[in-house]
């Protein structure tokens, strides 16, 4: 009984007009709460010491470690959302996994750059072929991959339910990306790099870093719903323009 | 033997194509689409023979023969506005590839690529690479292609564009032939088929924009 | 599913058909590769296994998006799409045509080019061994995006964009395994092996996304 009824809830919260409805109501206080959750974890960040060997370039890692863990975890939701697209068939999981694809891009992109911001001052040089730079850079290009089938597509279904094809498979090939970069820089990189986790992690960054975590987490999902939002909006107004195209030419 | 389908509904890209088409053939029947370009005359097919995903609705296979489990598509030949055929391999090649990879489906045989091709009117043209053909007669070699292996359901999308009035009758014999052996047709067409007693339904085209979803 | 296999091959070797071409591109990739870096022969020799696996990679890319879009062209895709052999099997074959008028060209080639970048026996051995074992793994893995692009009229280059990321772990062990065999600390066996259970894994893998996404992207 109470099953079914979780169900129900469920695909109420499926159905894109509720969807817009709830969105309606919750985005203003997502976006709210992400609001004052970055004042205050920016302001935990530069009010931390600075790291007796790092210096002020720690504070970078308040922000590339959030994004890097996002970078990550936007893809395990366009997975989930592929599977709802491939199985379900459901509009709105074509729409999540449509939505995230870019945000997935930025935050990756703002992992590597601020990555590489880091590591001019701590290795000398503005990239090193590192595995996890690598494997992040892999996900870059798979996320840019994406987006471009999704924009050389015309009809949305289509490219929606490919791109859902594409996402399990890359997802499924993460694994072994990771895995074999890392193989293949220990092979041909032994350990000279200063690795950034050298210095095991001192409670006074770990506050701040656990703050920033939410407040980027809130902030993806809050882009991400909006992002949903548009473009539930955009096929809406695309379904009634060929609707008017359809009707004249009767 | 018996082809049904059920309160069929289809989409293309946004557009809805149509809605609520059902319809039922038994052995020996024929069921012509007709209308304007655009009216989703291949769209249905397409639904029929399993390569279109209907929005609703659903297509069924009825056979005391085969088990009630498999695709209706098992049981159909499709001819689409292509001809399913390689411009390097000549004609031979193309057929005999066609009979080996479709196989006979239970309960008739196919004619071997040289009867097939006598059938059609061109047997003595079969070592030619299929892309030397003219248009009406690669059509011909497309049609052949129906008779190498035996599938009871035959679904056509205009199979008579492209070619002359003798060709036509050849044609239309063919398909009479397989009505008579207990086979079912359903064809688009946009000139009449010359069948007696075959149904026909109209297309309307554009049934809506499936907004509802959104 | 014979048949079928001798008509991709009976294709890939008339008129049209890629293979010649993707083995002139490949020797014309690794040709330029000296102009690039200069005629010296030991550093030619030093990076000639990895020059010849890119080489072939990117050559194995090539002719990936004709994979399935000559069929859909002619219509035949419709047809091979209705049978009731199972459509992962129908894929696979198509896969193991494409990979024997394609791939198998290039790992013939490979000892030639091998000459060209003044490599030892044991490095041509050795990157021919790694090619004959990986490049089936290029094709499987690029049936998924062959078959995700099989729509696009222009997705030749969209294709590559969307294989290479995937291909990575094959490059990485193929030219491990391929160094390895010259270098003598590094034991050639374990990279080797990844890379066999690589390209297995990708047999499995690379027809099951090609057919759900063939099936999914029929209109």
């Amino acid at each position: 009984m109470t099953e079914s009824l979780a169900i129900t809830k469920f695909s109420d919260l499926a159905n894109p007009t509720r969807f817009l409805a709830l969105a309606a109501r919750l985005l203003p206080w997502m976006a709210g709460a992400t609001a004052v959750l970055f004042a205050l974890g920016l302001y935990l960040s530069f009010a931390s010491e600075g790291d007796y060997q790092q210096g002020m370039t720690v504070r970078i890692m308040y922000v590339h470690v959030p994004a890097a863990w996002l970078s990550m975890m936007c893809y395990t939701v366009m997975a989930v959302s592929a599977v709802g697209t491939l199985v379900w068939r459901h509009p709105l999981a074509d729409v999540s996994h449509k939505a995230a694809a870019p945000l997935g891009a930025a935050f990756t992109l703002i992992a590597l750059a601020t990555g590489s911001l880091w590591g001019k001052p701590m290795w000398g040089t503005w990239w090193v072929w590192d595995a996890r730079l690598t494997s992040v850079f892999v996900l870059f290009l798979m996320y840019l991959g994406l987006i471009a089938l999704n924009r050389a597509m015309e009809d949305p279904g289509k490219a929606a339910r490919v791109s859902a094809v594409l996402i399990l498979v890359g997802f499924v090939n993460i694994p072994i990306i990771k895995f074999s970069v890392e193989w293949w820089n220990t092979l041909h990189q032994p350990a000279s790099v200063i690795r950034m986790d050298g210095p095991t992690i001192d409670k006074e960054f770990l506050w701040p870093l656990l703050v920033m975590a939410v407040a980027f987490t809130l902030l993806f999902f809050t882009l991400h719903a909006a992002a949903m939002r548009n473009e539930i909006l955009r096929r809406r107004v695309s379904a009634q323009r060929r609707m008017a195209a359809r009707l004249a030419g009767r | 033997m018996r082809l049904e389908a059920e309160n069929l509904s289809a989409r293309r890209g946004e557009d809805l194509i149509f809605r609520n088409v059902s319809f039922v053939l038994q052995a020996g029947e024929s069921l012509v689409l007709t209308g304007r370009n655009g009216s989703g005359k291949s769209t249905l097919l397409r639904v029929v023979a399993g390569l279109l995903r209907p929005e609703v609705g659903r297509v069924r296979w009825h056979s005391d023969t085969s088990d009630s489990g498999m695709r209706p598509s098992e049981a159909c030949h499709y001819l689409g506005h292509r001809n399913a055929m390689k411009a390097e391999l000549t004609v031979s090649e193309n057929l005999s590839f066609w009979k080996t990879f479709l196989g006979d489906f239970h309960g008739g045989h196919g004619l071997t690529v040289g009867e097939a091709a006598e059938a059609v009117g061109l047997g003595d043209i079969t070592h030619l690479p299929f892309g030397y053909l003219s248009a009406g007669q690669q059509r011909r070699m497309a049609f052949a292609k129906l008779l190498v292996a035996y599938r009871p359901v035959w679904i056509l999308d205009e199979p008579t564009a492209a070619l002359d009035v003798n060709a036509e009758s050849v044609f239309t014999s063919l398909i009479k032939q397989h009505l008579t052996g207990g086979g079912i047709l359903l064809a688009a067409t946009h000139q009449p088929l010359g069948l007696e007693n075959a149904k026909e339904l109209r297309m309307q085209g554009f049934a809506g924009v499936a907004e509802e979803v959104w | 599913m014979t048949a079928l296999l001798l008509r991709d091959l009976k294709l890939s070797v008339r008129a049209g058909g890629g293979a010649l071409i993707g083995v002139l591109f490949f020797m014309t990739v690794v040709a330029v590769i000296p102009f690039g870096v200069g005629p010296d022969l030991n550093l030619l020799a030093r990076i000639g296994p990895a020059i010849v696996w890119i080489g072939a990679l990117l050559s194995a890319l090539l002719g990936l998006d004709r994979m399935f879009q000559t069929d859909r062209e002619d219509g035949s895709l419709d047809l091979l799409l209705m049978q009731e052999h199972p459509l992962v099997l129908t894929v696979l074959v198509k896969c193991l045509a494409h990979w024997l008028g394609n791939g198998l060209p290039l790992v013939i080639a490979s000892p030639l080019l091998g000459l060209f970048m003044n490599m030892s026996e044991v490095a041509i051995g050795a990157t021919m061994l790694t090619l004959l074992v990986g490049t089936p793994a290029l094709t499987f893995i690029g049936a998924v995006g062959a078959a995700v692009a099989v729509t696009l009229p222009r997705g030749g280059l969209l294709v590559s964009i969307l294989v290479l990321p995937l291909a990575i772990p094959v490059l990485i062990f193929g030219v491990s395994a391929a160094y390895a065999a010259v270098e003598d600390p590094a034991p050639f066996m374990p990279p080797f092996l990844i890379l066999v259970a690589i390209t297995m894994f990708f047999a499995v893998l690379g027809p099951l996304g090609a057919a759900l996404a063939l099936r999914t992207a029929s209109d």
